[in-house]
């Protein structure tokens, strides 16, 4: 405690004003182009897979074999229950693949992807089964083949819910740029652990936890409010 | 032409084989509007979506103008469901579509230019009464308006056959009417043929002109409305067309009562007092338990039960006096007493 409050010092919380001004601003940008790029590689890998799910599946509009699909579901149950520290290590001759090295934000955003995309597969997969069997009927009734169910109607039809989802997405990613900061990787998430956990400033913590908290609530208000706005079934 | 040819179905379910169509066989003629009436359950929605291929016949063929449906191959279906269209009782609009994208939906899945398939749109939608609604969202629709634009979607590609899986079903009485009205009215002017699967009698008997009943997966009666109307043979059709009848014939059968049913075809006979006149010419003093008129295309039609006091003696006297009346078919129910023979 006293440790604590020796931490919140006029002194100290000048000097952790000093980083916020000279450090967060790089922080703050690496954070936001590693959740981003992350969420969008996730969304690329998932968005695909999570369609799978749903038309592969045995009572879906293309069957594919049982035995693929549970080996597909198989592989992403085992990549969701991987901790992501622990994925963060396990992965790091993909990334050295991938990027050359496996310290820094852009390497940070392998294991991310990595984490996150059967994630984003399972949102998919619950906003595509949101949808009505009976739209789906009706445009294999119009004679839609396959793909022009997918992209003339299952995804038309679920864009409010994957939306919604996406931002679900893209916060849950924010919060584990912090972890991949802590394990080599850079943004906020660095900032935080260096300062605050390597050298007991706990005042340039809680400013890096202060702008990660602002961060989550920006984006879940687009979200949100992007969803209101593109769903038609509210009558305005 | 769709011809049903001998139509079976079957669902392997988790508690076994569910034969939902057993040997269907039916023919719908260019231009008809055609009912096909039953219980839920016995099987109309899996028998229209047999019609374009939603669901696989298990057994025997539908033949659309003399081509079997259950032999094309998967492109060939898509272009065949382009001519035979189908309209639902959720509507099924897709609801984060404008109206007039509603509509757009199965040109772009036909790959139509975009101009031509826009003009052709907005046309339909004055077809249905709705040209103000092209920028409008089904949520900002009524269920009658949905089901209009619904209609107009369905009629894009220009097709040969409406299916309407119990179209009406989730609309009320005045907007049923409408909605009858206007499929009536496309009827007319394109000839296109409309299959109209209901559960309700009064949207067959104010749209269709041939119907068939359906039981249990097979075709129990079909036939001519106004003749499937006015004299129905089997039980089930019986206890479509006229309900109550049914049940009182039922209850007093069982009891002992001498029941004859009187079956008006279409005569004036409404108009005499046949029942007065039967007191003062034989003295049988019949009590009518239940009666039920119909006016269909201009004609009545209508059906009485009546219980004849006393014993077989006067059951016969008013039987022969009934049967002397022009246009009247009497019927001496026998079939409550086999089903109690049987039980």
């Amino acid at each position: 405690m006293n440790q604590f409050t020796r931490a919140f010092t006029p002194e100290k919380l000048q000097e952790a004003w000093h980083v916020f001004l000279t450090e967060f601003p790089m922080g703050l940008w690496e954070t936001l182009y590693v959740t981003i790029l992350s969420t969008f590689f996730a969304i690329l890998l998932g968005l695909p897979l999570g369609i799978l799910l749903v038309t592969g599946d045995e009572k879906g509009i293309r069957p594919l074999p049982q035995a693929l699909m549970k080996v597909i579901n198989v592989l992403i149950n085992f990549l969701r229950s991987v901790p992501f520290l622990i994925l963060i290590v396990m992965v790091i001759p993909l990334t050295r693949a991938i990027i050359g090295t496996s310290i820094g934000s852009v390497a940070s955003i392998v294991p991310l992807v990595v984490a996150a995309f059967p994630f984003v597969a399972r949102l998919v997969e619950s906003s595509l089964r949101e949808l009505d069997p009976n739209i789906i009927e009706m445009a294999q009734s119009m004679g839609a083949s396959t793909w022009q169910i997918i992209f003339r109607t299952m995804l038309p039809e679920s864009v409010p819910s994957l939306v919604t989802n996406f931002t679900l997405a893209i916060t849950t990613i924010l919060g584990y740029t912090a972890m991949s900061g802590a394990m080599g990787g850079g943004g906020l998430g660095k900032i935080a652990i260096n300062y605050g956990y390597s050298r007991y400033k706990y005042a340039v913590l809680y400013l890096a936890v202060i702008v990660l908290v602002l961060l989550v609530q920006v984006f879940q208000s687009i979200g949100t409010h992007l969803a209101a706005r593109l769903d038609k079934r509210i009558k305005k | 032409m769709i011809e049903l040819r001998n139509l079976s179905k079957s669902f392997i379910t988790s508690s076994g084989q569910v034969d939902a169509l057993q040997h269907v066989s039916l023919t719908v003629n260019d231009g008809d509007i055609y009912g096909i009436i039953g219980m839920s359950g016995a099987g109309k929605s899996t028998l229209v979506r047999c019609i374009n291929m939603l669901e696989r016949p298990t057994e025997g063929s539908v033949l659309l103008n003399g081509r079997d449906l259950g032999a094309l191959n998967k492109k060939e279906i898509q272009l065949m469901r382009r001519k035979v269209t189908m309209i639902f009782q959720s509507f099924n609009l897709l609801m984060q579509r404008t109206c007039l994208q509603n509509i757009l939906f199965p040109l772009k899945l036909a790959h139509m230019p975009r101009q031509e398939a826009e003009t052709r749109a907005r046309k339909l939608l004055e077809t249905v009464g709705l040209p103000d609604k092209a920028n409008a969202y089904p949520a900002q629709l009524s269920g009658g308006q949905q089901q209009r634009v619904a209609i107009a979607r369905a009629l894009a590609t220009d097709p040969e056959v409406l299916l309407c899986d119990e179209a009406t079903s989730a609309l009320d009485p005045k907007t049923t009417h409408s909605i009858l009205e206007l499929i009536r009215q496309i009827n007319r002017d394109t000839g296109i043929t409309v299959i109209v699967i209901t559960h309700q009698m009064s949207v067959v008997q104010e749209i269709c002109n041939r119907v068939a009943i359906l039981e249990n997966g097979t075709v129990v009666e079909e036939g001519d409305v106004s003749r499937v109307f006015s004299r129905p043979q089997a039980a089930a059709t019986r206890a479509l067309v006229f309900p109550e009848a049914e049940q009182d014939e039922l209850l007093l059968g069982a009891q002992g009562n001498q029941l004859i049913r009187l079956v008006f075809d279409g005569s004036d006979t409404t108009n005499t007092p046949l029942i007065a006149s039967m007191a003062i010419d034989c003295g049988i003093a019949a009590s009518i338990i239940s009666a039920s008129t119909r006016t269909l295309s201009g004609r009545v039609y209508g059906y009485m039960l009546l219980e004849i006091p006393g014993g077989p003696d006067e059951l016969a006297q008013a039987v022969k006096y009934l049967s002397g009346t022009p246009g009247i078919t009497v019927q001496v129910d026998v079939e409550y007493r086999a089903k109690e023979a049987a039980q």
